[in-house]
């Protein structure tokens, strides 16, 4: 291939918008382990061209844990290939995605029961017993 | 004043879960721009917050700010409408109501006096009043009647924010914007043709969570979302830095999604959210789908210039120019990226 080609090739999946997220990704990293300091990053403020978001993705690929959440609509919990990062995806009651994260710890805060759910559940539990 | 549920006794009898609350306040976080680190603070404020009132006047539009926003994914104006707000007044959703309609809006306004937003799509006609009535009534009158007791106003779209196309050379009905009229009440000017969606219903979001209204540009527009160019957050930015244009819609520059600036592109003089909110659920933006951007959130767009002149015409005529504007461009991208960080910064001190 040419020079000239070269230059008129179709957009490639590499506009430059995903490699710095996996450098900050990967400092994150070395927060989280040196002073257990977890990071979020909000991948809708970043500018992402036609396919990066996807090559994101299969960049950081598959880990061997993943939760689904139905509350407001369906979310998609899922650790990555790399241990520690967190993929979260929130969508509303139509289906349509209105959040992606990025969660650099060990467990995201949304996987945990909260007090509010617990309290609740504890009196339902109880109303059993009248 | 009635006393309004707080959004987290709606959502709790709802039998919305506290997972599902800290999810809504993700999201909510996130179409403000805030960093996550502002979630706790935003699920406090959002869980003690009464649901404001909401009057919204139609006036000199195309109802397209209206379309936008009841396909706003984020929330949902559904959501919004039985969750965060209360929409007592909706003149171009209730036309069929009439005269009921009507009373509903003044019911809004006695029962919230002082503290309901008003929302505005259209410019105001300050010629022959027969242009534009509603209900018999002008629309300055309706306007200055409606906005005398409320907390705020809202100038949805171009239009309202600064004339828009009805303003436009020669204004034959004598147009002008909310802010021409109202000088005594704060006027957030939310413009765009139309705005984007999850912009619009930020705005309430922001004055629900802080109970203020957002800072402003010097044009009145909300510094979360108008803050940088569209060229600052365009994907195709490293194209225009490499020199790399298309000279056509239909050149090989065009088909490899190179820059579009030579094509007219008004991203680097145009403050708005686009490359990074984008459209259709986030399915994309104007530069994503091969058109330049045409400026339409920049006061007086309409008579701007040629839709498909560049910025540079006069000034850059070949491309090492443009490779000189491009280094300048960096630099200014660059203080853009500090005072974004400050700002920032300086929500996370607050936090």
């Amino acid at each position: 291939m040419t020079t000239e080609q070269e230059s008129l090739a179709p957009p490639s999946p590499f506009h430059g918008n995903v490699r710095p997220i996996l450098n900050e990704v990967m400092h994150a990293i070395d927060r989280l382990l040196e002073t257990d300091e977890p990071t979020t990053i909000d991948l809708a403020g970043l500018p992402f061209g036609p396919g990066e978001l996807e090559h994101l993705e299969a960049a950081l690929g598959t880990g061997e844990l993943s939760a689904k959440l139905d509350a407001l609509g369906t979310s998609r919990i899922r650790e990555t290939a790399y241990p520690g990062v967190w993929w979260l995806e929130h969508r509303n009651a139509f289906d349509e995605v209105v959040g992606r994260y990025l969660e650099i710890t060990r467990t995201p805060e949304i996987l945990s029961s909260q007090d509010a759910d617990i309290i609740a559940g504890r009196a339902r539990l109880e109303d059993q017993f009248e | 004043m009635k006393r309004t549920p707080t959004v987290g006794e709606v959502l709790r009898a709802k039998g919305v879960s506290r997972r599902g609350f800290l999810k809504y306040c993700a999201t909510t976080a996130s179409i403000l721009a805030l960093p996550p680190s502002m979630i706790p603070r935003i699920a406090e404020a959002i869980e003690n917050a009464r649901r404001p009132s909401v009057i919204w006047l139609s006036f000199q539009e195309c109802t397209g700010c209206t379309e936008s926003l009841t396909r706003s994914a984020s929330p949902t104006v559904e959501g919004l409408i039985f969750d965060t707000i209360s929409l007592d007044y909706h003149h171009t959703l209730q036309a069929a109501a009439g005269d009921q309609a009507e009373a509903a809006r003044h019911a809004a306004m006695v029962e919230n006096d002082g503290g309901y937003l008003v929302l505005v799509d259209g410019s105001i006609p300050t010629g022959n009043p027969g242009f534009s009535t509603i209900a018999g009534i002008s629309n300055v009158d309706m306007l200055k009647e409606t906005v005398a007791g409320a907390a705020a106003v809202v100038a949805i779209g171009s239009c309202a924010a600064f004339g828009g196309i009805p303003g436009a050379n020669p204004n034959p009905t004598g147009a002008v914007s909310v802010m021409d009229l109202v000088t005594d009440k704060p006027v957030i000017n939310v413009p765009g043709c139309p705005p984007i969606p999850t912009v619009m219903t930020a705005v309430l979001a922001h004055f629900l969570t802080f109970g203020a209204i957002p800072d402003l540009d010097k044009h009145g527009r909300p510094m979360t979302f108008f803050g940088t160019t569209i060229h600052d957050r365009c994907y195709r930015r490293p194209f225009y830095e490499q020199g790399k244009f298309a000279n056509t819609f239909d050149d090989e520059g065009a088909k490899a999604g190179w820059c579009l600036y030579k094509l007219g592109c008004k991203g680097p003089t145009t403050y708005n959210a686009c490359a990074t909110a984008k459209w259709n659920s986030g399915t994309s933006f104007p530069i994503e789908a091969g058109h330049p951007c045409l400026g339409c959130s920049e006061p007086n767009f309409w008579d701007a210039g040629g839709f498909y002149e560049p910025l540079s015409t006069g000034n850059f005529d070949s491309g090492e120019k443009l490779a000189g504007a491009a280094v300048a461009g960096v630099a200014l991208g660059a203080v853009a990226a500090a005072a974004g960080r400050r700002r920032q910064a300086k929500f996370t001190k607050e936090g």
